[in-house]
């Protein structure tokens, strides 16, 4: 299972005041929680700046590299960002994230290949997100076809199937698993990868649904995530998660999470 | 005696039953209520109190989209009536889309329901819709006010743009803009010259009412 800690991300509010404000240290926190509740990536975001994406997001690389050793997932939309600060990485980064709209494909795919990073990709057209499990699976194999037809291994690829409120549309949830499914089962070497603060949206006691819905997800197959590792009930639910689908030899990874103090 | 009825109009819509709100609606008229009484007096008041305890976060978003479902089916039933009594349930046009470059379309679609459940005719331009396109359904339509969307940081400019086409195209003083979204905020609304800023659903219906003083403003809550 690859974590991606979610944490510094500026569309959320302390991080955009730490960014805007230099607090070095903040971020350095971030970072520093992140690794040691076992990530193994930290994304870094500074895309709500706009025009000084790329300015802020080179500060973040830095001061996160100053104090941990992990690779980053750096997450923005605009290839031209993505090429002014990925120089700037020390170990080979995830980039967040190509769709198959034909200006993020070409202009991101290049760094995939000279940086040997991994990459997400969003179940997404340029003006069409994959609603069915259906528009899923067929949007992750064209994504697949593009992606390997360049020459870069197919298990370089994350397909982020998307995840809608299932407030919203009381089948949301269930095309993203069965999706999921689908994905690891027809794509041999694929990996999946999902946020999941938005399945809850507008519903009562979130970090349930999120954590629930995580399992129900791992329990798919699905085996990435972008969550905050330092929720402890959350990696329990992980962990847990992972053990009861025989991915956890010995249940090592659950005892050795629980003497860490990790588990809730 | 109508009273009576009146609440449980007002129940089946804040519990979302559509069938209880259609049979309620009949039995109103049977006895003899206007169409316009019942939705005054009996609907509207269930779709206001729906929306306003999710403006809290009493209320969660299934329940609001259910009550809107059902507020629209009891509309659909009294509509006949209401345009034979001469008292039409048209609170105003209402054009509405995402911004160029957001295919991001919840947000739109409930801010569309609420709208409709409370006597809007909405026309929906889609996500992802360029500045041409907004400025050509302005020019032809006769649209009281234009709502955009915009869910990410990266697409606010894009409501800018568009508020810019729009006053390109002569056509600003034709109609009211509103934003909405989850990164838009009041400040960022005033900047870029629109008329209203709503941060959820409900006070977007508000806002729209306000913005155009055709009707009684829901803000006179019952």
């Amino acid at each position: 299972m690859i974590i991606i800690g979610e944490k510094i991300n500026s569309s959320r509010r302390q991080i955009a005041e730490a960014i805007a404000s230099g607090n070095r240290e903040y971020i350095q926190n971030e970072a520093i929680v992140q690794s040691d509740a076992g990530a193994d990536y930290i994304d870094v975001n500074a895309a709500a700046f706009m025009e000084k994406e790329a300015e802020y997001l080179r500060w973040i690389i830095e001061a996160v590299q100053e104090v941990i050793e992990l690779p980053l997932c750096i997450d923005s939309p605009d290839p031209k960002v993505i090429g002014k600060v990925i120089s700037l990485v020390k170990k080979p980064p995830m980039i967040n994230s190509i769709t198959l709209e034909s200006s993020r494909l070409d202009g991101i795919l290049p760094f995939v290949l000279d940086y040997r990073a991994t990459v997400i990709g969003l179940c997404q057209t340029g003006n069409r997100m994959g609603k069915s499990a259906a528009e899923k699976v067929e949007i992750a194999g064209r994504l697949i076809e593009k992606v390997t037809s360049t020459g870069i291994g197919i298990n370089t690829l994350f397909i982020d199937p998307l995840v809608f409120p299932v407030g919203a549309d009381s089948n949301s949830a269930c095309a993203t698993l069965d999706a999921i499914e689908e994905i690891m089962k027809h794509y041999q070497g694929v990996h999946t990868v999902c946020g999941l603060t938005n399945v809850s949206h507008g519903l009562p006691n979130r970090k349930l649904v999120n954590r629930t819905f995580l399992a129900e997800a791992v329990a798919r197959g699905l085996d990435a995530a972008i969550l905050d590792p330092s929720d402890k009930q959350l990696l329990g639910t992980l962990r847990a998660a992972l053990m009861l689908m025989g991915k956890d030899e010995y249940c090592m990874g659950y005892i050795k999470a629980f003497r860490k103090g990790l588990l809730a | 005696m109508s009273k009576e009825l009146f609440e449980k109009l007002t129940r089946a819509i804040i519990e979302g039953k559509d069938k209880d709100a259609i049979s309620f609606c009949r039995e109103a008229v049977e006895k003899g209520l206007t169409a316009k009484s019942v939705l005054e007096d009996g609907l509207m008041p269930g779709i206001r109190k729906v929306g306003e305890l999710f403006s809290i976060g009493e209320s969660y978003l299934p329940e609001l989209l259910i009550s809107g479902k059902a507020m629209q089916a009891a509309v659909a039933e009294l509509e006949p009536l209401l345009n034979a009594g001469g008292g039409k349930f048209h609170a105003g046009k209402y054009l509405i889309g995402t911004v160029s470059g957001d295919i991001h379309d919840i947000g739109k679609n409930i801010v569309t329901m609420m709208l409709k459940g409370n006597g809007w005719e909405v026309t929906d331009l889609g996500v992802d819709v360029p500045s041409e396109k907004i400025c050509a359904a302005i020019a032809e339509g006769d649209y009281d006010i234009f709502g955009m969307s915009a869910l990410l940081t990266v697409t606010m400019p894009a409501a800018d743009e568009a508020v810019k086409a729009i006053t390109k195209a002569g056509l600003r003083d034709k109609i009211k803009i509103m934003v909405g979204g989850a990164p838009v905020t009041q400040e960022f609304a005033d900047r870029i010259g629109v008329d209203g800023y709503a941060k959820d659903a409900f006070e977007a219906v508000n806002k729209a009412f306000s913005l155009t003083e055709k009707t009684r403003q829901p803000e006179e809550r019952a």
